[in-house]
């Protein structure tokens, strides 16, 4: 493997933040061969939130410069889901250039144009097609220029690694280099760019190694945390003990007296500082402080009954036939109530950022997947304009839908403003856990009914607090009602005692450990074999299809369960992806704790770009939703947080890994759909089917830790 | 010599440094030394990704203080690649895949060093036992256990 240095994520230390008004940004891009291009659903939906000063009709663009290197500007960022190396292989090839001329500028306030942030397994399915067209716009452009060098039409020519030249004589032809030299032409993306179908792919589609991992097993790689600028502090902010409580008083001289240490009580914010990241913890605990904590209003055990005693009407996501009509038709009767409770994104590297003051802009280099809303967050808090706060946005540690507020960030600029340091602010575990915006705990119950030849008639389902993702009927049900009660992004008011937020697919897990949950315990009832029942009951084509691969690989044999064997079978949709999986699992009836030995993934996401990074996602899916079933919960006492690090938080590890056998199911008609989500949502399911083969109890709340199974099979 | 003058060995080469014996090693490396590749995610020994080899064992460095690692031998991430030449368990990491976000990646690589120079050809199941103590929240587990059977496995 060669040193790859063409991943710039994060530019090293400039020596100064440049501030970036409108009428300079085209001047600046340099010259060269530039596409501009707009690529992102969200940010077309979220025009008003968009920066002034920022140009608004295009969120990335792509650059050939006279050297023949391409560099892809973008506002996103890298946190594991391996888009620096997927985006750059789409760019390649669409272009006909190596992988290795492609360098990838992202997450830089000040290099990048705007973008709402990386989120929701949107990068390959939006920004994936644009990227694609406006590479294959540059070509054209490059095609054109090329024609005129070469004084020949452009059918006569052809394109390879980064060259043009005549199809009839390889020896008559120019660079991309040559032909970008002197050039300024700036195009924006109209939508009439050709781009390849899969039979002319050479770069996507095939697996590709990631372009950052020489970075990761060396160290070298650059999160927020590792930004060493001279004179720097770092930070430890004091923390309230309880979500909902007030400062009453504090005295900070304790901590004043330590040496070297810098003390901030400003604006509500109190803060020690130190060289010495350990002097300042030291310093932090040398504080003491009074605090007006109000009493408990629920907790993690209270707090389901409280979620549906606040939820009020509700909203109709979907609607079909008449429940009236299909409770009637109805041979059985079918009532679940499914609950999950907090869970914490925990991402090994915690909330971090550095401040840095010079020349009247702060730059800050921050942990987040939200680089634009956080400057614009911070600049509001410092009473900056916003061109003179820069966001950098190095390797992320992980994100998982958690690093969006950016509070941290904003930390780190108060402090910096205040103490003319660079200032570093990294949350220890406990704050992580006290600070995070938790995956909603949630609810929810469906009421549903087989008529006499054993097919769904009747599906009236609620859920309460997670939000409609994932709810959508796949089955073929004539009197469906799909109703939502709160959700994140728009939350009934005082449903939550903490901030809550999005989750590796936000409300998905739940919903559909829900639905596959109930639609096994009908399955069960008619006595059909679970995979039959639902073959039975679904005409969507691509799920059929999922099912069946799945199925295959596992080498699924129809029994009614529970059939004591322990397999299980659960599917879904998540992000435009159809996925099923299938599940072996072992219960110790003595301690109820749960082995699951293997899982199988089928998995209809459209054309397939990067098939080993898509792979890696789905197992990485899998595993991680082996945290929310069987282990993950967030425990609190009214607005205090219990759950203070890794001992009580159990995150899957080694020993719980299952055997993980993974099946793209082809569907080259379909342009890419999501890869980073859809695999997670029916783990819960999954594995509450294979307990209830192997044991005949059922489990109705996640986590299925060992306790609950226990007194399930009681 | 000086009260708190700590002679030890760095990637293979001597160090003395004036530090409080009571600091650290995690925090020495990453903010007096300036190596960043050890990782704090935890701080109480839960994690995994501060693991550093002091004298061939894994140890947390978030738990060790200075003083502990007078006169022993600490490698740390960026001593395996001293010459830019990638340790095999690097290009086995890079090779399969065994990272996402590459933030438990230094301590997973040195966690599996040692997990090696004690056990050179580790069953599968002593492998996920030597390792579970090391948590990757992207889950990448799959294919870390690939990666240290692909440098383990008899050639
Ligand atoms: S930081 Fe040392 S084990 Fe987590
Ligand atoms: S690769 Fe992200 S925590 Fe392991």
């Amino acid at each position: 493997m060669t040193d790859d240095p063409s991943v710039v994520v994060a530019p090293p230390l400039p020596s100064a933040g440049s501030s970036l008004h409108r009428r300079d940004f085209v001047r600046l891009l340099g010259g060269g061969i530039i596409v501009l291009f707009n690529a992102d659903l969200s940010d077309l939906l979220g025009q008003e939130t968009r920066t002034r000063g920022y140009p608004t009709d295009f969120n990335a663009y792509l650059r050939i410069a006279g050297d023949g290197r391409v560099t892809i500007y973008s506002g996103k960022i890298e946190m594991g889901q391996g888009i620096v190396t997927s985006l750059a292989q789409m760019a390649a090839d669409e272009l006909a250039v190596s992988l290795n001329s492609i360098d990838m500028v992202m997450g830089d306030t000040a290099l990048c144009p705007f973008d709402n942030g990386t989120y929701g397994s949107m990068s390959t399915r939006f920004f994936g097609p644009a990227l694609r067209a406006a590479a294959a716009e540059a070509k054209a452009v490059l095609l054109t220029l090329a024609s005129e060098h070469l004084k020949t039409p452009p059918d006569t020519l052809s394109v390879e690694d980064g060259m043009v030249f005549l199809t009839s004589d390889r020896k008559t032809r120019v660079t991309f280099g040559q032909l970008a030299k002197g050039q300024k032409i700036v195009r924006t993306l109209d939508g009439k760019a050709v781009t390849k179908s899969v039979p002319e792919f050479r770069v996507m589609g095939r697996p590709e190694k990631r372009r950052d991992a020489r970075a990761k097993v060396t160290g070298r790689a650059q999160f927020a945390g590792d930004i060493r600028p001279p004179g720097m502090l770092f930070a430890k902010v004091l923390r309230l003990p309880a979500h909902g409580a007030a400062l009453k008083s504090v005295d900070t001289s304790a901590a004043a007296r330590l040496p070297g240490v810098v003390v901030v009580n400003e604006g509500g914010m109190v803060a020690v500082l130190h060289t010495d990241p350990e002097a300042a913890e030291k310093a932090l605990a040398l504080i003491h402080a009074d605090f007006d904590v109000p009493g408990p209003a629920f907790d993690d055990k209270t707090v389901f009954a409280h979620l549906l005693s606040v939820a009020g009407e509700g909203e109709e996501r979907e609607k079909k036939g008449d429940l009236a009509e299909g409770e009637k038709r109805s041979v059985s009767l079918f009532e679940g109530k499914y609950v999950n409770g907090y869970g914490a994104h925990a991402p090994i590297e915690t909330h971090t950022a550095l401040a840095r003051l010079e020349g009247g802009t702060m730059t800050v280099w921050s942990s987040t997947q939200t680089p634009f809303p956080s400057q614009q967050a911070i600049a509001q808090a410092i009473g900056f304009a916003v061109e003179n706060v820069r966001v950098i946005t190095p390797f992320v540690g992980g994100g998982f839908g958690g690093k969006s507020a950016g509070l941290q960030a904003i930390e780190a600029a108060k402090l910096a403003k205040l103490t003319g340091k660079p200032v570093q602010v990294c949350w220890s575990r406990a704050e992580e856990f006290f600070l995070d915006s938790f995956r909603p705990a949630a609810v929810v119950r469906i009421r549903s009914g087989l008529d006499g030849a054993g097919r769904i008639c009747l599906w009236d389902y609620q859920v309460y607090a997670a939000g409609s993702r994932s709810s959508e009927q796949f089955y073929d049900v004539p009197n469906n009602l799909i109703r939502t009660y709160g959700r994140w992004g728009s939350e009934i008011p005082k449903m939550h005692l903490f901030a809550t937020g999005p989750w590796r697919a936000p409300g998905a897990n739940l919903n559909v450990f829900a639905r596959e949950s109930q639609i096994d315990a009908m399955a069960a009832k008619a006595k059909v074999d679970p995979l039959e029942f639902r073959l039975n009951n679904t005409s969507d084509k691509r799920m059929r299809r999922v099912l069946e691969a799945a199925a295959g690989r596992f080498g699924w044999k129809k029994a009614v369960a529970p059939s004591s064997r322990g397999v299980g079978v659960a599917c879904g949709i998540d992000a435009g992806t159809y996925v099923a999986l299938m599940a072996e699992v072992s219960v110790d009836a003595a301690t109820g704790s749960v082995k699951v030995g293997r899982i199988v993934c089928a998995q209809d996401m459209g054309v397939v770009i990067n098939p080993d990074g898509a792979k890696m996602q789905m197992e990485g899916c899998v595993m991680m939703g082996l945290g929310y079933t069987l282990s993950e919960e967030v425990r609190f006492n009214g607005g205090r947080i219990l759950t203070r690090n890794f001992d009580t938080y159990e995150v899957p590890r080694f020993s719980g890994m299952p055997e993980i056998e993974t099946v793209l199911v082809k569907n080259d008609e379909l342009t890419p759909q999501g890869g980073g989500e859809p695999a997670i949502v029916p783990v819960g399911a999954v594995v509450a089917n294979a307990i209830f083969d192997a044991t005949g109890a059922r489990l109705f709340q996640m986590p299925m830790t060992a306790e609950r199974v226990k007194e399930a099979l009681k | 010599m000086r009260e708190n003058s700590i002679s030890f060995r760095l990637n293979g080469k001597p160090i003395r440094l004036d530090v409080d014996g009571d600091r650290t090693l995690l925090w020495v490396l990453r903010t007096d030394l300036g190596l960043t590749g050890t990782k704090f995610g935890c701080g109480e020994s839960l994690c995994g990704a501060c693991t550093v080899v002091v004298s061939k064992e894994a140890v947390r460095s978030c738990q060790v203080p200075m003083k502990a690692v007078r006169g022993k031998d600490v490698t740390t991430i960026e001593g395996l690649a001293p010459n830019g030449k990638l340790h095999p368990l690097q290009e086995a990491f890079a090779d399969t895949g065994g990272l996402q976000c590459g933030f438990c990646t230094p301590g997973m690589i040195m966690n599996a060093y040692a997990l090696l120079l004690k056990t050179p050809k580790p069953t599968r199941s002593q492998i996920r036992a030597g390792m579970d103590d090391n948590l990757c929240r992207c889950a990448a587990h799959h294919r870390i256990v690939q990666a240290i059977e692909r440098v383990s496995a008899p050639a």
